[in-house]
């Protein structure tokens, strides 16, 4: 299908990008790389009365390693993310995952700002920035803040962002020592959305598990970290037992919506299965 | 605000400007607007590659970006790198490995080939098939695509394997 009408606007400051906001309110949709919003538009999904395309800003792309601190603009693509050595060195979990999304054609537009602020809950960014516990810098007309990725996700395309506010970065805090990451994720085909993800990270620091972090993605309405999971691994020294019992603990994280092809109890299978894969790969 | 914007695009080497509708996406406007039909229009929503162009040296989905948004860029199609040369040797080798069969796929398939071959001229099979795994044949003829784009791999590495 095609698009419908709308009006298109490309600002050159931040400043002009929220006098459009306030002027136009839920009228106005941002613009970034598109590779969410264009084929809602040519579904007619979304039926905005003007786009604004913030691809102009000066400032916004490109990945800064500053300290243990990464900085990552909200209009970096994935293509550069997943160039980077940067991100390869002080973000492995990142590196893996960016391998995931989608096809080159739409990783060379594609943003990181713009799959977190899309929020999609098979989205490969958001389990991650859970996983990792990064901060999203928000600026409004009013300043900036900054919001926890694990308070930023509220639901099905849902976010910490409210009207008039512009994600314009996200950091990180850069591998520590000892640490391993594992992205792993389920699909019918390459490239498509997950059907369910797992974004896992721990320290291994004596032959013991630490630290143990799992996201999932596709398993609810917004990127889940698996507390219970996590616990039951917590200190131990990696072993089939102990890889059960983190499976068993999933059902108490995760009661997983069902798809037109996936039960919930499917959902909740293939998880724990990564679950597996991902603790092997860390303290295996 | 405004719904019809000037917009200057280089296509395949050619500077051209027109009044564009922000609705419009970018194969559209190559096809309706241009006359260039070379790039497909399959899906419409990014998933089968049958519209990929090239826009500033990378390729990217005609059907996910607005003509507009290509304002001050360089735009290459189909027609554009099949009228320079530098596909032939690709053209050649998808004849000769019967490597398409309706056809359809075909020019977003050449262009996602050649973006491969430019750039990472050790691919191998495995890569050879990430690399067009955003490209779909309903046709099914991936297994001749594959034997195509290595055989020029290969003939662009000078011969060796």
């Amino acid at each position: 299908m095609k698009a419908p009408s709308f009006a298109y606007s490309k600002p050159a400051t931040l400043a002009e990008v929220f006098d459009l906001l306030a002027h136009h309110g839920d009228g106005a949709k941002l613009l970034a790389g598109g590779q969410s919003l264009i084929p809602s538009l040519n579904m007619r999904l979304s039926s905005p009365s003007v786009l604004v395309d913030i691809t102009g800003l000066p400032g916004l792309s490109g990945i800064v390693v500053d300290g243990d601190t990464v900085r990552i603009g909200a209009l970096t693509t994935h293509a550069e993310i997943e160039r980077s050595p940067e991100i390869a060195r002080h973000l492995p979990l990142l590196a893996q995952a960016v391998k995931q999304i989608a096809h080159v054609a739409i990783r060379n537009v594609g943003t990181f700002g713009g799959s977190v602020a899309f929020a999609d809950p098979a989205a490969e960014y958001p389990a991650v920035c859970v996983a990792l516990d990064a901060t999203f810098v928000l600026a409004s007309q009013k300043g900036e803040r900054r919001v926890p990725a694990r308070q930023f996700f509220k639901g099905i395309y849902e976010t910490e962002l409210s009207r008039g506010e512009v994600l314009v970065a996200g950091e990180f805090k850069g591998i520590g020592v000892g640490y391993r990451s594992a992205f792993l994720e389920l699909a019918r085909r390459v490239g498509d959305y997950a059907i369910v993800g797992v974004a896992a990270h721990a320290q291994i620091a004596g032959g013991k598990l630490a630290d143990v972090r799992l996201a999932f993605l596709g398993a609810g309405d917004r990127p889940i970290l698996a507390g219970n999971a996590a616990a039951a691994v917590e200190g131990k020294v990696y072993g089939p037992a102990v890889v059960k019992a983190a499976q068993d603990a999933l059902a108490k994280d995760l009661a997983p919506p069902a798809d037109l092809y996936h039960s919930s109890a499917t959902k909740l299978h293939l998880a724990r299965v990564l679950t597996g894969r991902a603790l092997t790969a860390l303290g295996g | 605000m405004d719904h019809i914007l000037q917009t200057s695009i280089i296509l395949n080497g050619v500077s051209v400007t027109r009044a564009i509708p922000a609705r419009q996406h970018l194969v559209d406007f190559l096809r309706e607007e241009m006359g260039l039909t070379g790039s497909h229009v399959g899906c419409e929503h990014g998933v089968c590659g049958a519209c990929t162009i090239r826009v500033d040296g990378k390729i990217v989905r005609g059907c996910l970006m607005l003509a507009v948004q290509a304002n001050g860029c360089k735009v290459d199609t189909i027609e554009g790198l099949s009228d320079s040369g530098e596909l032939a040797d690709l053209q050649r080798a998808f004849h000769e490995h019967n490597a398409l069969q309706c056809g359809f796929c075909t020019p977003g398939m050449l262009m996602a080939a050649q973006d491969l071959v430019g750039t990472r001229p050790q691919a191998t099979r495995d890569e050879i098939r990430d690399h067009l795994s955003g490209n779909y044949c309903r046709c099914t003829g991936y297994h001749a695509i594959v034997d195509a784009v290595e055989e020029v791999l290969i003939s662009r590495r000078g011969g060796k394997k």
